[in-house]
């Protein structure tokens, strides 16, 4: 079995592109194209150098000494929150902007929940110079104030999306409506695995960096290239498809999700897809849904905004279908706990989406020679005001 | 033969209407539905609401988030409708998004749509090459005609599929737009329009998006068999009420 995209954009059963036939030109220019460009040795040298030079790659895979004590077990740390703008987003925004110049697009338009994609795609649009426009919920725009900021002093103009829940979902809905309106000149970044094909593989091949890197750092330090547990936080996903990638069809590699649970799977607060989705469209894609039974998307809650999303991509929905991936629900008071704990044991302040998946320690028992790499997907200067009011620091 | 076709063959052109089941209140459906017949609209669709309508500007969006706090499903839907061919005869078309219809479940949802006399729908979300490979055969079984939608964008060879794939009408999205958020047209228009009038193709071509008054509506008619009315229509019911209905359609013809 293939974890991996077919050639008609599906895991499994999940994927496609259900999108109106207005963005059909744009969608299929992308899947035609996509591909091809990212596979020209000009590409891949442009991609690697901004990777190596202006990103901060390779990032680190940090053996986490004391955390590895307490718990008897040896863990890695994959530190993707070293990334320039502080978490793995960027990684995705590099890739996309440089096939977004060699389509001819003048006008970059993003979505963002917490802001990190925001940032990661207005920082590299100042980089190339090219016009940027992000669709943030006007819930959002006030939690995540200082994004916001760093966003405006990037250059890009931020939109607040008015429209349903005015978070996440809908910011999303409002930037395919501005590319439905600018079919031309217009480049649509996605932040994560998610919306039509090809957006998923496209996305998780940029992050899948973050899978090659592993690959290469464990054979340096432990002989090996496979660890036995690979443990990453998953909203969209991205980050969790790029530290998955180049171990999806190896079968020893024992693959946990980590899902929000928010104040509960059961609480009718939480944003834990896998366990209360259901098969849906969303965002042109089919996959797995929090949705009422009369198929209206819901919404989803957890204390993280980067989890904060009700589907996940496709990808991920099929490594849950199959049992390809292990997906644990953690709630925000367990990851928050985490905050500080990774913080005192390694001088690690990680973002609350990252801290979701360290809770992964305290559920699952770990062999002394196992080796388990957690991706610490982001660093957690922006959850600074969520960790001191919940702290109350 | 099904009364989309029989109502394209009359030598006139179709006005139709669009608004969201269950706007402005709940139980306005059918009362409207009448209301459009009676006053001389040829045709209607009727939008199944839906949380995250993407294709869809702001007047639709509101209208349709509205619909679903007044208590809007599938099932209202179609238990609204089901005595709706006691009274009305012209052509009916459910317009929504792919999702409610999938957790509905497909063919229970052609079913039921065949049980109060839907003649087709618009899918915005339902590709026509996902429709022909795994819904065709649903959709034909139960009498249905499926509407695609093509925009300026659209390639001369997609468009013929498309047209292959179709029976009953060509939905043209007037503009690169979302619904509503046009004022007029222009020579650009005009030039696509005329384009797709002279490609000849097997099914009548119907224009929506961006027309919302007589100025738009003949514009749109003097190149395509008919034409659509939403968002300036949903305006009305929002500004007047159900009550001048009448008011508002013989502004256009």
């Amino acid at each position: 079995m293939s974890y991996h995209v077919n050639e008609k954009g599906y895991y499994g059963e999940f994927g496609g592109a259900f999108i109106p036939e207005m963005l059909y030109p744009n969608v299929e220019e992308l899947r035609q194209n996509y591909l091809k460009i990212t596979a020209e040795p000009e590409f891949q040298a442009e991609f690697d150098a901004l990777l190596k030079e202006y990103v901060g790659r390779p990032t680190p895979l940090y053996f986490a000494k004391r955390l590895s004590e307490e718990y008897n077990t040896k863990i890695y740390l994959k530190r993707e929150d070293l990334c320039h703008t502080g978490a793995h987003k960027v990684n995705n925004t590099i890739g996309q902007i440089l096939l977004a110049k060699r389509l001819g697009k003048t006008r970059i338009i993003a979505e963002t929940g917490a802001g990190q994609h925001g940032v990661a795609t207005a920082t590299v649009c100042a980089l190339m110079g090219l016009e940027c426009i992000v669709y943030m919920g006007e819930v959002d725009i006030k939690r995540q104030a200082p994004n916001v900021a760093r966003m405006k002093m990037l250059g890009a103009e931020v939109r607040p999306a008015m429209s349903g829940s005015k978070t996440l979902k809908d910011a999303t809905n409002e930037a395919i409506r501005d590319w439905i309106n600018n079919p031309v000149d217009t480049y649509y970044i996605i932040g994560s695995v998610v919306g039509p094909h090809p957006y998923p593989d496209m996305v998780a091949r940029f992050q899948s960096v973050i899978s090659k890197e592993i690959k290469g750092q464990l054979l340096e330090k432990e002989g090996r290239e496979n660890p036995d547990y690979l443990v990453a936080c998953v909203g969209g996903g991205s980050n969790a498809a790029g530290t998955y990638y180049h171990f999806l069809d190896n079968e020893d590699v024992n693959i946990i999700a980590v899902e929000a649970a928010g104040l509960g799977v059961h609480s009718g607060e939480s944003a834990a897809t896998s366990a209360l989705g259901k098969v849906g469209v969303i965002h042109g894609s089919k996959t797995l849904l929090m949705q009422t039974t009369d198929g209206q998307i819901t919404e989803p809650y957890s204390i993280s905004a980067g989890l904060d999303y009700p589907g996940v991509g496709p990808m991920h929905a099929h490594l849950f279908a199959t049992g390809r991936a292990q997906f644990v629900s953690i709630t925000d008071d367990q990851a928050m706990q985490w905050g500080i704990k990774l913080s005192k044991m390694e001088g690690l302040i990680p973002a609350i989406e990252s801290a979701h998946a360290f809770a992964i320690l305290d559920e699952m028992k770990f062999k002394p020679e196992d080796i388990v790499v957690i991706n610490l997907s982001g660093r957690g200067d922006k959850d600074l005001n969520t960790y001191i009011d919940y702290f109350k620091l | 033969m099904n009364r989309i076709n029989k109502k394209l063959q009359e030598a006139k052109k179709i006005f139709s209407i669009y608004f969201s089941a269950g706007y402005p209140n709940l139980n306005d459906t059918v009362q409207i539905i009448q209301d459009l017949e009676k006053n001389g609209v040829d045709m209607i669709e009727i939008g199944l609401p839906f949380s995250d309508p993407l294709a869809d500007g702001p007047t639709i969006q509101a209208s349709s988030t509205q619909a679903l706090h007044n208590g809007m499903t599938t099932q209202v839907l179609f238990d609204q409708l089901k005595d709706v061919r006691k009274t009305v005869t012209i052509p009916l078309v459910i317009m929504g998004y792919f999702n409610p219809m999938l957790q509905y479940g497909i063919e229970n949802f052609c079913q039921k749509c065949a049980e109060v006399g839907i003649d087709g729908l618009i899918i915005p979300d339902l590709p026509v090459d996902v429709y022909a490979d795994e819904y065709k055969a649903t959709f034909e079984k139960y009498g249905l005609k499926n509407i695609f939608l093509i925009t300026p964008q659209t390639s001369v060879e997609r468009i013929n599929f498309i047209d292959s794939v179709s029976d009953g009408f060509i939905y043209m999205v007037s503009s690169a737009s979302v619904t509503g958020s046009q004022t007029g047209f222009g020579a650009e228009q005009a030039d696509y329009f005329k384009r797709i009038a002279d490609m000849n193709l097997n099914n009548p071509q119907v224009i929506g998006f961006g027309i919302s008054d007589k100025e738009t509506f003949n514009q749109a008619t003097h190149y395509a068999k008919g034409a659509i009315i939403g968002s300036a229509f949903i305006k009305h019911l929002t500004q007047n009420g159900t009550g001048k209905i009448k008011e508002f359609v013989e502004e256009i013809i």
